[in-house]
């Protein structure tokens, strides 16, 4: 082989050795840190094993808010109106946190069926909806859309 | 009657731009010297009607006139003024149209700007941009006018702007951002002409650096005023989320920072030349990248626009059309590009090689991990997110060989460097650098910490080496000041971009692992003590402002005895949409942050809050500020002056024979 092409084999061994390790370690960090999220009635069915983080979107229950007088402990029930999953948080709530508003929330479950979570986020603007709470409603078919049309079909 | 003129204004500039698209690149293939000098007049056009649009838009705004569908959408009649004229690219339509007048004002800098380049050049570059504004007026006529009404009946108020947008932060953060962004329009406009053209010499990437480091720096600055505008006003006490909206100007800003330095391989020794092309092409794909996801709908937050299907579309059609038609032009050019690899395993080219393949590798992973749950959901219909650990996995470990190389790259000499000279030049630096890693994080930790010792060691790395190579640069003047006033502005301007890094280092390092954060619940009088600060609740009074009520703490701060001052963080309902908007307290500090959020209000005046102890955390944004500088300064370099008026002087003179031609003809 000429120098000059054995240099060049060398700078592309170099750069598709670099390439493949790089593109191995992406794919397993991605593995690794992947959030899967879940809808509150697949966590109320036990489909989620306990002391996993994932992510659940669901509305506030109506009636379920109490806040701790003495400490930042919040405890509420996340619902897609099928199935509601009980919350604690210790921290301070978003904004727009209101009983009846979409919520996504970052957490584990433990054995009794409580969701421990990390962070706690609520929709920003009167005309955003989160798209994980939306697919909780979709899936629980309990969506403003879907009980819309229900209405009308029914009619 | 007046948003009407604003929208006829606005199809003028489409019209022109249509011209400006189409006549000059013509001319410049028939080599018609008159349709090539349509150019520059008409790029005026554009610019000027496309102001006149922005204007009467803002005027819209500043007169309450609800009639217009986007203002009574985005502002109030209670909106204070400063927000009123800004509301109007806190929405899709007007910051779209904000962008595309950002894109008609970099035109005009190149109008102006490029007296030394031939006129076929410049017909080319403005009509690439021209093309690309084509395009964006269509967008807006198509699907997101700015001036529609509602009809027949306008609502008496607006519904007001998102209380988290009412802020000094969201003044200064698009339009800087834009201007960044748009600015990569030009370099890649520059890598066209020079494709069309066929000509991709050297004297090509003379005339792109400065528009591409202009560019670079505006980026830079818009993307740390994001980053301290959600510092400040998010409250989560961190200053970046690695939030699918935050990472396209990051990745653009990453192909950016490559292409500049593989700008200057090109410049220097004409090689590197396709992958030069292909990095501005990139970094233009990035920000269109950027615009797609806000815009689309695909994603949810507080950047992302109310959605509509067809506007993702649309801008999904413009990414085909401009990046796809500028790599199909490229792979028909790319042959010619013969450049031979005239340097060995050790010299200056490597060492920016290695500078591109870690930044467009860690760009490329940044892409994959803020597009993967889109794709992830669109083949198995689950819905996943993937957190900040990923990006952290992936982008420290690549910066840190990046941080690493870079003292190595402005040592090294173009071609050649024996290794034995690079050792004997660093073998010094290494060792302080490694000494001061291992030994200042514990004598103030007093205990060893992997990451503090990095972060020392790669910020003195960059320091130590910097100061090697100006030791080097002025050994063999007279004085120090000699030296330093022979070396070239472009040079200070990468020294102080490269400190920037180091600044940056310190600041990413220490706030790190030295921050402290406590939620309490504190009662009138009551205290907590937070790092070697005590906060004292002193109490609430309610307050009312221009369109908001709420409630305000007082918090004193002290420190060992001293009193430090108040500190009032509030808590607001906005009027008009009744959205409850928390507004922090923040002493800020050159060595220290310290910083409150107002939680909310319990039994007997008890108020939940968070406190925070930030240090340093001020030098991350003062690192981007630096390398901004950097930018700017080596943008102004007089090297680029004195040959725009040899090249002008020599031009005069080659032009004189084809204007005498046609005559003796």
């Amino acid at each position: 082989m000429k120098p000059h092409r054995k240099q060049k084999l060398a700078v592309i061994i170099f750069v598709a050795t670099g390439l493949s390790v790089t593109v191995g370690l992406t794919l397993f960090a991605l593995g690794q840190n992947m959030n899967m999220f879940y809808t509150p009635s697949q966590v109320a069915l036990g489909e989620v094993e306990v002391g996993r983080q994932f992510r659940i979107g669901g509305m506030v229950k109506e009636g379920t808010f109490v806040s701790a007088a003495d400490s930042l402990l919040v405890n509420f029930e996340a619902t897609d109106y099928v199935h509601a999953v009980p919350v604690r948080y210790e921290g301070i709530l978003p904004d727009l946190f209101r009983e009846g508003q979409g919520i996504v929330a970052e957490g584990s479950v433990d054995a009794g069926g409580v969701f421990t979570a990390s962070k706690v986020l609520a929709k920003h603007d009167e005309n955003y909806m989160s798209q994980e709470v939306k697919a909780a409603l979709d899936a629980a078919g309990t969506s403003q859309s879907n009980q819309n049309s229900q209405n009308i079909s029914e009619l | 009657m007046i948003p009407e003129l604003g929208h006829f204004s606005l199809i003028l500039a489409f019209c022109l731009s249509i011209i400006l698209g189409t006549i000059p690149i013509i001319g410049a293939a028939k080599n018609n010297v008159l349709w090539m000098n349509l150019a520059r007049p008409l790029s005026a056009g554009v610019f000027v009607f496309l102001g006149i649009s922005l204007v009467i838009l803002a005027y819209s705004f500043v007169t309450d006139d609800f009639s217009v569908q986007i203002v009574a959408a985005q502002s109030n009649s209670l909106l204070p003024m400063r927000y009123k004229v800004t509301a109007l690219w806190g929405g899709h339509e007007g910051s779209f149209l904000l962008w595309t007048f950002m894109l008609a004002s970099w035109m005009l800098l190149v109008s102006v700007f490029s007296k030394s380049m031939p006129i076929q050049f410049v017909a080319r570059v403005l009509g690439v941009l021209g093309g690309l504004c084509v395009c964006y007026i269509l967008f807006m006529i198509a699907t997101s006018n700015p001036f529609a009404r509602i009809v027949p009946l306008a609502p008496s108020d607006g519904s007001d702007l998102n209380t988290a947008l009412q802020d000094f932060g969201f003044i200064v953060h698009p339009p800087t951002l834009y201007m960044g962004y748009v600015g990569f329009s030009v370099v890649f406009a520059f890598a066209i002409a020079a494709l069309l053209s066929g000509k991709l010499d050297s004297a090509w990437a003379r005339w792109s650096r400065p528009w591409a480091n202009m560019a670079w720096g505006i980026l830079t600055i818009g993307i740390a005023l994001g980053s301290w505008w959600a510092y400040y006003e998010l409250g989560w006490g961190g200053w970046w989320a690695w939030d699918p909206v935050e990472n396209p100007p990051l990745i653009t800003w990453l192909f950016g920072t490559a292409l500049i330095h593989s700008l200057a391989v090109t410049e220097k020794r004409g090689v590197f030349k396709s992958w030069t092309v292909l990095l501005a092409i990139l970094a233009f794909a990035g920000s269109l990248l950027g615009t797609f996801i806000t815009r689309s709908g695909l994603l949810t937050s507080v950047h992302a626009f109310a959605s509509d299907p067809t506007r993702g579309v649309f801008i999904l059609g413009i990414l085909a059309l401009t990046v796809g038609g500028a790599l199909l032009l490229f792979a028909f050019r790319a042959p010619l590009l013969k450049s031979e690899l005239g340097f060995s395993l050790v010299s200056r080219e490597i060492f920016l090689l290695t500078n591109n393949v870690l930044l467009v590798v860690s760009a490329a992973s940044i892409f994959l991990g803020t597009l993967f749950p889109m794709v992830y959901q669109a083949i198995t219909d689950d819905l996943i997110s993937i957190g900040p650990p990923y990006f952290n996995a992936i982008f420290v470990p690549l910066m840190i060989i990046l941080v690493i190389a870079l003292g190595f790259g402005p040592m090294t000499r173009w071609k050649r460097t024996s290794t034995d000279y690079l050792i004997s030049q660093v073998k010094k630096v290494l060792a302080a650098s490694l000494f001061i890693g291992l030994v200042l994080p514990l004598i103030i930790l007093m205990e060893f910490s992997f990451t503090a010792s990095v972060c020392a060691g790669l910020a003195s790395w960059i320091v130590l080496t910097t100061a090697k190579d100006v030791s080097n640069k002025t050994a063999n003047k007279s004085s120090i000041m000699a030296g330093l006033s022979s070396l070239p502005l472009s040079y200070f301007g990468m020294i102080l971009a490269h400190s920037g890094i180091a600044v940056m280092l310190i600041g990413v390092g220490i706030t790190t692992f030295f921050s402290a954060e406590r939620s309490v619940l504190l009662g009138p009088g009551e205290s907590v003590e937070l790092g070697s600060y005590n906060f004292r609740f002193n109490g609430h009074e309610e307050i009312r402002g221009p369109n908001y009520i709420g409630d305000r703490a007082s918090i004193s701060v002290m420190k060992d005895v001293s009193v430090l001052g108040d500190l009032f963080p509030e808590r607001r309902i906005y009027l008009a949409t009744g959205t409850p908007s928390t507004e922090m307290a923040i002493d800020a500090g050159f060595l220290r942050d310290l910083f409150i959020t107002l939680g909310e209000e319990k039994e007997g005046g008890f108020w939940s809050m968070t406190i925070y102890v930030k240090p340093f955390v001020r030098w991350i944004w003062l690192g981007a500020i630096l390398m901004a500088l950097g930018g700017a300064i080596a943008a102004g370099d007089k090297r680029y002056r004195l040959l725009r008026q040899r090249e002008k002087r020599n031009r005069k003179e080659s032009e004189l024979k084809p204007v005498m031609q046609p005559v003796s003809q």
